[in-house]
């Protein structure tokens, strides 16, 4: 029997412990996928955060580190630095690198650190059971914003893109969506650029997937993704915010 | 290799890291360890290595877990305060089993205290300081000369046991200048790390740097086996200097520049015709237990001289197992007790007070 499909070989065996219509599956599959084009999974080092995606580590096949919430890009800075031939990508969600971790991204980005940061928002914190995201929208239910998210208390979303691309350090920052086929594969190309920038060490390459949290926004994994078209694509629009290959281009 | 130089305590901390085969360090700038982390700027470049001033304490403590991971050797500086804000880090590189040194040059506390010397951060090094079941490897010198001495001791000590290591400084020791004899260069190639991330080269399974077990069981299990490398660290890595407790009648326990003022009071008691002695810590984690607890069934009373309001005194408390009276000598904020304080605590023991 011929085989048509196959599982990327940077993912393991395990079994993903994500909740049933969780986008993460794709995303990690995403990640394995540029990983294996690239052919530098012996040479890759992810690091997990704090969050749904905390378990990261069984997952992909290459060597893997399990960061505090928020400092992935400060271990990723400490392992590049230590071993700049190795290839180093951070996993993150919203509440991970938007709000505990803010201090470490963006001080990552500006260095210009040789990384790459594959940036997962939801618009929720999914791992402690739905709490308000710097990245929930106005008005949005959660279990710690009951009455939808008030700005006048409880502050705007934070567009991670379009903040990061004021920087000069930066090499390339894009958002993406996985909510329909043609958005997945534009997602597989922008991410495996965001780790071909940093093999041809042209410097910090961030991805940002906007993603969906069926569980957590009490929907159908299906009413999820049309919710991501409808609400959070507005609100983060997608495309590439900033690339100095272009630039360079045009100069 | 064996010129002798005069330097500060915190630039012999830095040299002798880098004589230990460490080319990473990563800091964020707080007094009194300043030079430190400016010596490690100028020098780091110049040999291959790596300097980074980080932007806050916690991101440096992160980058010295990342590097840890690698198997290499790398170090973080920093002041009391700035400690606290790694505690975090700290319980994490311990939680993975990662070797590393972080020094603490301490100064007076709480909150953001003084910038003079202090030892008030002995609790938060010697009792955990982060969250969870964990110790650290703790060193105090006592001069530039074991400034020196005490960061190689440090690095293979954090390396042997997976236990990061910390030098346990106070503000004079950073900032006094003395003579030293550095150690001589040694191979950034240290001992064989299978375990570190390096990259799996499509050679092995991965390697997981992590301190996350969901299984309560599991957890436990990784807890039993630290504390079993604890039970050896604890076994044969207390060090100590013992210092006229021969025939003393009265025992001083102090580390640190609290030491050299007390080997100061112990001279002038004996020509006032008072047996006193000093045994001074060079470990407080593992503390050199067995030598107090020696001392203690042999001399009239114990006094802990401390810059602190009183926090090594429990360990020595716990030492003596009640064979005789610990009373505190100490001052705090960033004051030094002067010999005349200790001589004169210890006078009021030998007429009976306490």
């Amino acid at each position: 029997m011929a085989v048509v499909f196959s599982k990327p070989k940077s993912l393991t065996d395990r079994e993903f412990h994500y909740c049933p219509g969780c986008p993460h599956g794709i995303i990690h599959r995403l990640v394995a996928q540029a990983i294996d084009n690239l052919g530098i999974e012996g040479r890759t080092i992810g690091i997990a955060p704090v969050g749904c995606a905390v378990m990261a580590y069984d997952y992909f096949a290459c060597d893997m580190v399990e960061a505090a919430h928020g400092r992935a890009p400060a271990v990723a800075t400490g392992i590049k630095r230590a071993l700049p031939d190795r290839i180093v990508f951070t996993y993150q969600g919203d509440g991970d690198l938007a709000s505990i971790g803010m201090a470490e991204t963006v001080h990552s980005a500006a260095r210009g650190e040789n990384i790459t940061i594959i940036f997962v928002n939801n618009a929720i914190y999914g791992m402690t059971g739905g709490q308000m995201a710097p990245t929930s929208l106005p008005g949005q239910v959660t279990q710690t914003s009951p009455y939808g998210r008030d700005v006048a208390t409880q502050g705007y979303p934070i567009r991670i893109c379009e903040l990061l691309s004021s920087l000069d350090g930066p090499h390339f920052i894009a958002r993406v969506a996985v909510n329909n086929v043609k958005n997945v594969n534009q997602a597989a190309k922008t991410i495996e650029k965001a780790f071909r920038n940093q093999v041809e060490g042209k410097g910090f390459s961030l991805v940002e997937v906007v993603s969906a949290c069926p569980t957590n926004w009490g929907m159908t994994p299906s009413k999820a993704l049309a919710w991501v078209s409808e609400r959070m694509i507005p609100y983060y629009p997608l495309g590439v915010f900033k690339d100095a290959d272009e630039k360079e281009d045009r100069a | 290799m064996s010129e002798k130089v005069l330097m500060k305590g915190n630039e012999a901390i830095a040299e002798a890291a880098i004589r230990s085969g460490c080319r990473f360090y990563f800091g964020y700038p707080i007094t009194p360890q300043t030079e430190l982390a400016a010596y490690m700027a100028r020098r780091m470049p110049k040999i291959g290595g790596v300097f980074l001033q980080a932007e806050s304490e916690i991101a440096a403590i992160n980058m010295v877990y990342g590097v840890a991971g690698t198997g290499k050797r790398v170090m973080t500086s920093s002041s009391s305060p700035g400690v606290s804000l790694k505690q975090e880090g700290i319980s994490y590189l311990a939680g993975a089993d990662l070797p590393a040194v972080i020094v603490n040059v301490q100064r007076g506390g709480p909150g953001l205290g003084g910038i003079q010397p202090s030892q008030s951060d002995y609790f938060q090094a010697t009792k955990g300081g982060g969250h969870g079941d964990y110790h650290l490897i703790v060193l105090t010198p006592d001069s530039v000369q074991e400034m020196a001495d005490l960061t190689g001791l440090a690095f293979d000590l954090a390396d042997r046991y997976r236990v990061p290591a910390m030098i346990l400084a106070d503000g004079t020791m950073g900032q006094m200048m003395e003579p030293v004899v550095l150690p001589p260069e040694r191979d950034a190639a240290v001992a064989d790390k299978p375990w570190a991330v390096t990259g799996t080269e499509n050679k092995r399974p991965h390697n997981i740097i992590n301190s996350l077990y969901l299984a309560p069981d599991v957890l436990e299990k990784t807890n039993d086996e630290r504390y079993a490398r604890y039970a050896e660290i604890q076994a044969k890595e207390a060090r100590w200097e013992s210092w006229m407790m021969d025939d003393a009648e009265y025992g001083i326990v102090a580390f640190g520049i609290a030491a050299r003022v007390a080997k100061n009071a112990v001279t002038h008691l004996r020509q006032n015709g008072i047996k006193a002695g000093l045994i001074r810590p060079i470990t407080v984690w593992p503390f050199p237990t067995s030598a107090v607890t020696g001392a203690c069934a042999r001399v009239r009373a114990m006094v802990s001289v401390e810059l602190s309001m009183g926090q090594m005194i429990e360990d020595v408390r716990l030492a003596a197992e009640g064979r005789c009276p610990v009373t505190l000598c100490s001052r705090s904020g960033g004051m030094i007790p002067e010999p005349q304080q200790i001589i004169a605590c210890v006078e009021r023991l030998a007429k009976g007070g306490k």
